[in-house]
């Protein structure tokens, strides 16, 4: 629609303009009396308690104590579902008996939301770390063992005949072929996965965990602490936004040392 | 070993009752050490020729077989020369040139030794640890080259290798693997468009028809190449001049040229 690019002083403008009429209409919508203070908290309530919150524990932590606990089960989450994700996803790309063998099995897994396995997580894990890890690895899995499996199998045909011409074997093929060959796939994948594991953490925190951001926002939902509430959904989309962030960078500094346009 | 057999080769692309026939009745021999350019309209089915010798696509009907064994998949003793170079981008041209060697599981004092060699032979020794894309399209090819001939293959198969390069570099090229095969000779199976580079290159050149792709000459370059003693010239462009070569070239071309006729282009 706009053919002229704004200048990067111009988006920042704009960006904030956006970020002040939220506010602006956060704030107006809760001063005005016409939302009740416990149904929605004006937003200076929030950011007092997020302070707060940082220093004085809340439900048995301080708010970087939740994160931290929060985190290590995301960290094992991905990280399992990356290690289990990528190779099957790359053997699925050159094996063609494997595909066919997953592909059904996966197809119809991968539709079942994160949250929809908390009974089971709950069951079999109860409140320890199993049960957020393996809702986390539902949540992260399929784009991890997608993005691989398509980088796989779209190598550029010529890079596979030349190496069958050298006379490379499965192996080799899989790890200095296929695997390079992916990366911007994979690491793509991997991008959506870290998002993806992220949002699913919260869910699996809601119901079976002890601690971490998802088990405040339930307590302070059981004494109807709206701001806390909040709090803990600000962190999660802070929290978000870094990873987010920093795995962008990975990705632009990865192409740039392959010598692709960033 | 290094000779190369069609022997009644057809090739159906798709079903075999209602495939476009691609190949009908293929059948040439490549002695050993023989330099032999196919040349044909685009479409007649000569890259599959290639294809079908480095193993990647089966025959539908009829034989073929390098060193008297028949053909059943890709393998080292048939190295492919691509147009598109089709070097590893995250390897280095020493890695690239490295990686036969290393699926042939050779010593690594050895690998070095036969890399080495190659870069030499190619000129390629200052840029051993260079990546493929910080390369020009001729040093690209030049990489691709050493990379076949490292592993000392029976045949090599150039398919348009120098298609993809300016023209001045594929002149360079076309004269460097006159050198080479001087240097090394070997059994090769050259495709091209390019009739000068055929008759240049070539000891006998093989002319198709538009498709279904058929046989329709062979030309024998060596004899009159001996005879006219064009190896006296070390560039191109002297050797394009003799008459000998022209008059090669020109019978080529008018043969070409009939195929396109039958085509009203």
């Amino acid at each position: 629609m706009n053919s002229t690019p704004l200048t990067w002083r111009e988006t920042m403008a704009w960006s904030l303009l956006g970020v002040v009429l939220f506010l602006g209409l956060w704030s107006g919508l809760t001063t005005s009396g016409l939302v009740p203070r416990q149904f929605l908290p004006p937003p200076q309530e929030v950011a007092s308690r997020f302070i707060q919150l940082l220093t004085s524990p809340f439900a048995g932590a301080t708010l970087p104590q939740h994160l931290g606990s929060s985190f290590m089960r995301y960290a094992y989450g991905v990280l399992l579902a990356a290690a289990i994700g990528v190779p099957l996803g790359l053997l699925m790309g050159w094996f063609r008996l494997l595909d066919d063998i997953v592909t059904p099995i996966f197809d119809g897994l991968r539709f079942i939301a994160p949250i929809a396995w908390v009974p089971f997580a709950a069951l079999w894990f109860g409140t320890g770390i199993g049960g957020p890890v393996m809702i986390i690895f539902a949540g992260a899995f399929p784009p991890c063992l997608i993005n691989a499996y398509r980088g796989a199998r779209f190598v550029e045909p010529r890079l596979i005949e030349a190496a069958r011409m050298l006379g490379t074997g499965h192996t080799r093929m899989i790890l200095e072929i296929l695997l390079p060959a992916a990366v911007p796939s994979i690491v793509a994948g991997l991008r959506v996965s870290a998002g993806l594991g992220w949002q699913s953490l919260v869910g699996a925190e809601l119901i079976v965990a002890a601690a971490g951001v998802g088990f405040m926002m339930v307590q302070a939902q059981g004494s109807v602490q709206t701001a806390t509430v909040m709090t803990g959904m600000i962190a999660i989309g802070i929290v978000g936004m870094i990873i987010d962030v920093l795995l962008r960078q990975g990705e632009a500094w990865l192409r740039r040392r392959r010598g692709l346009e960033a | 070993m290094g000779s190369i057999l069609f022997q009644n080769v057809d090739k159906v692309f798709g079903p075999a009752s209602s495939g476009v026939k691609a190949l009908d009745n293929i059948n040439l021999e490549i002695a050993e050490k023989e330099f032999v350019a196919i040349v044909g309209p685009s479409g007649c089915g000569k890259t599959t020729c290639l294809r079908m010798v480095a193993g990647f696509e089966a025959p539908s009907a009829g034989l073929i077989s390098v060193s008297g064994k028949k053909v059943t998949e890709p393998g080292p003793d048939r190295a492919v020369v691509f147009q598109q170079f089709a070097l590893f981008p995250w390897k280095t041209v020493r890695e690239n040139i490295e990686l036969g060697l290393r699926n042939k599981n050779l010593p690594a004092g050895e690998r070095n030794t036969l890399v080495e060699s190659a870069l030499k032979l190619m000129n390629l020794e200052t840029h051993a640890d260079a990546f493929p894309h910080q390369l020009s399209g001729g040093m690209q090819q030049r990489v691709a080259i050493a990379r076949a001939y490292v592993l000392d293959p029976d045949v090599l198969l150039m398919d348009e290798p120098f298609g993809a390069l300016d023209a001045q570099t594929r002149v360079v090229m076309q004269e460097e693997l006159v050198r080479l095969a001087r240097v090394n000779p070997r059994t090769v199976l050259f495709i091209t468009h390019a009739v000068e580079e055929a008759v240049y290159l070539a000891d006998r050149v093989a002319i198709m028809t538009r498709r279904p792709g058929r046989i329709k000459e062979i030309l024998d370059v060596r004899s009159i190449r001996q005879a006219e003693n064009w190896d006296r010239f070390q560039k191109i462009e002297d050797v394009m001049d003799l008459e000998s070569f022209v008059h090669l070239r020109t019978h080529i071309w008018k043969s070409l040229r009939e195929e396109k006729g039958s085509q009203s282009i």
